[in-house]
C-alpha cells in the first residue's frame, strides 16, 4: 500500500519537476497549470502516504535518513505551495521543486530500516522536535532557491544585457523579501527545534545539552542564520550580501542533515 | 462569394500617400456607403488610422470586386495615377481573413504588439455596424478577428516587453524595485527625454519627484508641474540618499556623481538599491558607479541594447502568434465553407421545384379531363422523377459542407445546374426565407 503511494507521489515529483523547467523556459501559462496541478497532486500523495505510515507505525516516519529525506521534501513543498499560493510567483518552483525532488531520489539509494525503535524515540517529542527541525530546514531551502534566483536577476541588471532570465524573474526587491521572509520564518522554527530537542534530552536523560556533532552543528547554522538577520535588520545587509549568506547557510544546513548523520552519527544518527 | 482585402499601409505606402487615400472620420459613413452601392460588394468595412487605410469586404466574385474597390479608392479621393494603384494590395480568401487576424492582433503593425490597432478596428467595425454595411460573414469575421487579438495576448508575451526607451526604463525599474508604488524619482537637468521617463514613471507609481538644475527657477518650475520639490543643484549629491531612481540629463560636460558621491550615497541609504539613468547626451553619471553594489546604471546606449532585445523577443512571440492565427482560420473558414453550401442546397432545390411546376401546370391543361387520381399520379411521377436525379448531388454537396478542401463542389454545382446564371424566368432571384434561415450564424 505505501509503497504504491511512494511511487505515485515519486511520479508525481517528477513531472512536476520537469514541468517546472519546461515553464521556465517556455514560461506558457499552460505550462504553469500543468506544474501547479503536479505538485499540488504530489504534495496530496506524499501526504497520504505520510499519514499511512505513521497510523500503521505509531509515529512519525523520520527515524532513518531514507524516511528524514522524503519527510524533508514533503516539508518543502509545503512551504513552497503556502509562498505560491501568497505571492503568485510560479517561476520560484523552478528553483525549489527540483531541491524536494532530489531529496526524494537521494533517499532511494538508502536502505530501509525495520528494526525496533530504542525506548527514548517512543515520546511525543520525537514528532514535535524533528518537524520543527524540518520545516525550519525546509525554510532554509527556499531562502537558498530564491537567493539564487536574486544572484541570477542581479547579474542580468548589472551586465546590462538582460536575457532570458531577465523577463522570466521577478523583481529584486521581491526576491530580496522572500530570501528574508524565508529566513524569519526557518529561524524561530529552528529555535523552537533546538528547545524542543534539549528538553526531549532532559525528559530522557536528564541534562539539556550533550555536545554531540548534530547538536553542534545545529548551534553553527543557527549562529549563521543569527548573524543574516543581524546584519540584515542591523546593518542593511540585504540584496546580494543576504543571498550569499543564505546560500551558505542552506550548505550548512545540508551538511548538518547528511553529513553529520553519515559522518559523526551519534543519537541522531539513526543507528 | 469571397472575402477581400485591398489597402495601403506603411509597408507599402508613404505617409502623403496614406494621407491621401484615408478615410477621415467624418467622411466615413458616406464612404461605406458609396462602398456598399457597387454592384459587386456586398458588404463593406473601412479600417482608416494613420498607419493603414484598408477595406474589407464580401463581393461576388474576387478579381471582379478587386478591381472594383481598387477604382473606388482613386475614385472617392479624386485621385489617378500608377504610384496610388501601385500602393495597394488586395487579397482574397484564406490569405484575406488571414490579413485581417494579422492586422487585428498586431502583427501587421509598424511596433509589433501595439495594442491601439485592436480599437481601431474595433471603431471600424462599429461604423460599419451603425451604417449597416456587413451581414452575416463580415459580422462574424470581425467577431472572430477580435477574439483571435485577445487570444493571443493572452497566450504569448507579444506585447510585454519595452519597445521604447522611456518604456524600458520604467520595466527595468521594475525588476529592481517590483512595485514603483511609494517610490521617488530625481531628476537632474530638463530635457524632452527626461520628462517623458519621468511622466512614466509617474504614470507607473512613482509618487515623489525631486528637481535639480543648475537654473534653480527652471527647477521649481518643472518641479511644480509634476507636483514635486525643487532642489539646489549642488545638493544632489546628499539629497540622493532620498531618491531611487536618478535621471541624469543636464549639459553638464562632466560628471555630476562619481563613484565616491555613490558609495557615500548608498552606505547612507542602508543599501536601499538605486536605479541611475543617464540619457544626457555627454554622459552624466561616471560609468564606474555600476560596480558599486546595489546600484543599477543604465546609459542610452545600454537602454537601447535592452530595446532592441526586447523587438527580438517580440519577434519570437510574433512566430507563436502566427501558429494560432493559422488555426483560427482554419475554423473560420470551416464555418465559411458551412454557410455556403445551405443556400446552394436550397437554391437547387428550388429550382428543381420551380421548373417541375412550371412543367407539370403546362401539361395538364393539354392533357384534359384527368380525374383526381390521375393529377396526383402526375405529380407523384414528376417529384420522383426529380428526387432521384437531385438525390446524389445533394447528398455531394452535404457531405462537402465545413470541408474547405471540397468548396470546389459548390461552385461546379451551382455553374452546372446555373444556379448563379440568368434563370429561365422560374426561378426567384432572391434568397428564399428557407435560405435566410439556414444562413443564420450557428
Amino acid at each position: 500500500m505505501n509503497r504504491i503511494l511512494f511511487g505515485i507521489t515519486l511520479f508525481f515529483y517528477f513531472l512536476s519537476a520537469f514541468h517546472y523547467m519546461l515553464y521556465l523556459i517556455n514560461q506558457r501559462e499552460s505550462i504553469g497549470k500543468v506544474c501547479q496541478i503536479t505538485t499540488i497532486a504530489a504534495f496530496g500523495f506524499h501526504t497520504l502516504s505520510l499519514i499511512y505510515q505513521t497510523v500503521s507505525s505509531g509515529h512519525v516516519p523520520i527515524t532513518n535518513l531514507r524516511e528524514s529525506l522524503v519527510f524533508y521534501a514533503w516539508a518543502i513543498v509545503l512551504i513552497y505551495l503556502i509562498l505560491e499560493y501568497m505571492y503568485k510567483i510560479r517561476v520560484m518552483g523552478a528553483f525549489i521543486i527540483p531541491i524536494a525532488f532530489i531529496s526524494v531520489i537521494f533517499s532511494l539509494s538508502f536502505p530501509i530500516v525495520e528494526s525496533p525503535l530504542p525506548e527514548y524515540f517512543k515520546s511525543a517529542w520525537l514528532g514535535v522536535h524533528t518537524t520543527l527541525a524540518f520545516l525550519a530546514d525546509a525554510a532554509f531551502a527556499i531562502a537558498f532557491g530564491v537567493g539564487i534566483m536574486y544572484l541570477i536577476q542581479q547579474r542580468q541588471l548589472k551586465s546590462k544585457h538582460p536575457g532570458a532570465f531577465y523577463r522570466r524573474l521577478p523583481s529584486l526587491d521581491v526576491l530580496d523579501e522572500l530570501n528574508y521572509k524565508a529566513v524569519a520564518i526557518g529561524f524561530p522554527l529552528l529555535t523552537l527545534a533546538i528547545v524542543s530537542g534539549s528538553i526531549w534530552a532532559n525528559s530522557a536523560w536528564g541534562y539539556y545539552w550533550g555536545w554531540e556533532p548534530k547538536e553542534i552543528w545545529a548551534l553553527i547554522t543557527w549562529v549563521v542564520y543569527a548573524a543574516y538577520l543581524h546584519a540584515r535588520l542591523m546593518s542593511g545587509w540585504r540584496g546580494r550580501k543576504a543571498a550569499y549568506m543564505s546560500i551558505a547557510g542552506f550548505m550548512i544546513v545540508v551538511f548538518t542533515f547528511i553529513g553529520v548523520t553519515l559522518l559523526m552519527p551519534g543519537r541522531h544518527g539513526f543507528k | 462569394m469571397d472575402i477581400v482585402v485591398i489597402g495601403l499601409s506603411h509597408k507599402t505606402a508613404s505617409v502623403d500617400v496614406r494621407e491621401k487615400l484615408s478615410f477621415p472620420e467624418a467622411k466615413l459613413p458616406d464612404a461605406l456607403s458609396c462602398m456598399g452601392r457597387l454592384d459587386a460588394v456586398n458588404e463593406n468595412i473601412i479600417l482608416s488610422t494613420c498607419n493603414r487605410v484598408e477595406t474589407y469586404a464580401t463581393v461576388k466574385d474576387a478579381d471582379g470586386g478587386i478591381d472594383r474597390i481598387k477604382a473606388f479608392f482613386l475614385d472617392y479621393h479624386g485621385l489617378e495615377g500608377e504610384t496610388y494603384l501601385n500602393s495597394l494590395y488586395a487579397y482574397h480568401g484564406r490569405e484575406a481573413v488571414r490579413h485581417i487576424f494579422r492586422v487585428a492582433a498586431s502583427l501587421d503593425s509598424m511596433v509589433v504588439g501595439e495594442p491601439q490597432i485592436l480599437g481601431q478596428l474595433k471603431d471600424a467595425f462599429d461604423h460599419a455596424l451603425t451604417n449597416k454595411t456587413t451581414g452575416v460573414v463580415m459580422n462574424r469575421l470581425m467577431k472572430k478577428a477580435i477574439s483571435v487579438a485577445k487570444r493571443i495576448r493572452t497566450e504569448t508575451k507579444i506585447a510585454e516587453s519595452a519597445v521604447s526607451i522611456s518604456f524600458a526604463a520604467v520595466e527595468l525599474a521594475r525588476k529592481i524595485f517590483g512595485d514603483l508604488e511609494g517610490k521617488s524619482v530625481m531628476l537632474a537637468g530638463a530635457g524632452e527625454m527626461a520628462e517623458l521617463a519621468a511622466k512614466h514613471l509617474v504614470n507607473n507609481g512613482v509618487k515623489t519627484i525631486m528637481v535639480a538644475n543648475r537654473t534653480y527657477e527652471r527647477a521649481v518650475e518643472l518641479a511644480e508641474e509634476f507636483d514635486g520639490r525643487a532642489v539646489k543643484f549642488e545638493d544632489l549629491a546628499s539629497e540622493m540618499v532620498h531618491a531611487d531612481i536618478l535621471i541624469a540629463a543636464t549639459g553638464a560636460p562632466n560628471f555630476i556623481l562619481t563613484q565616491k558621491d555613490m558609495a557615500r550615497v548608498i552606505k547612507d541609504r542602508k543599501n536601499k538599491p538605486v536605479f541611475l539613468i543617464d540619457i544626457a547626451a555627454i554622459r552624466n553619471l561616471d560609468p564606474e558607479i555600476n560596480k558599486i553594489d546595489n546600484v543599477y546604471l543604465y546609459d542610452i546606449d545600454d537602454l537601447e541594447s535592452v530595446v532592441s532585445s526586447n523587438i527580438k523577443e517580440r519577434q519570437k512571440e510574433a512566430d507563436i502568434a502566427e501558429g494560432i492565427i493559422e488555426e483560427e482560420i482554419d475554423t473560420f473558414l470551416t464555418w465559411l465553407g458551412s454557410i455556403d453550401v445551405v443556400p446552394t442546397i436550397v437554391a437547387l432545390r428550388d429550382k428543381a421545384e420551380a421548373i417541375r411546376r412550371g412543367e407539370v401546370d403546362k401539361a395538364l391543361p393539354r392533357l384534359g379531363g384527368l380525374t383526381e387520381k390521375q393529377i396526383k399520379q402526375v405529380e407523384a411521377l414528376t417529384q420522383a422523377i426529380v428526387n432521384k436525379l437531385l438525390h446524389p448531388p445533394l447528398m455531394a454537396l452535404k457531405k462537402s459542407a465545413g470541408d474547405p478542401e471540397s468548396s470546389g463542389q459548390v461552385e461546379a454545382a451551382r455553374a452546372l445546374f446555373g444556379l448563379d446564371g440568368p434563370t429561365d424566368g422560374n426561378a426567384e432571384a432572391g434568397p428564399s426565407a428557407a435560405e435566410a434561415e439556414a444562413v443564420k450564424e450557428p
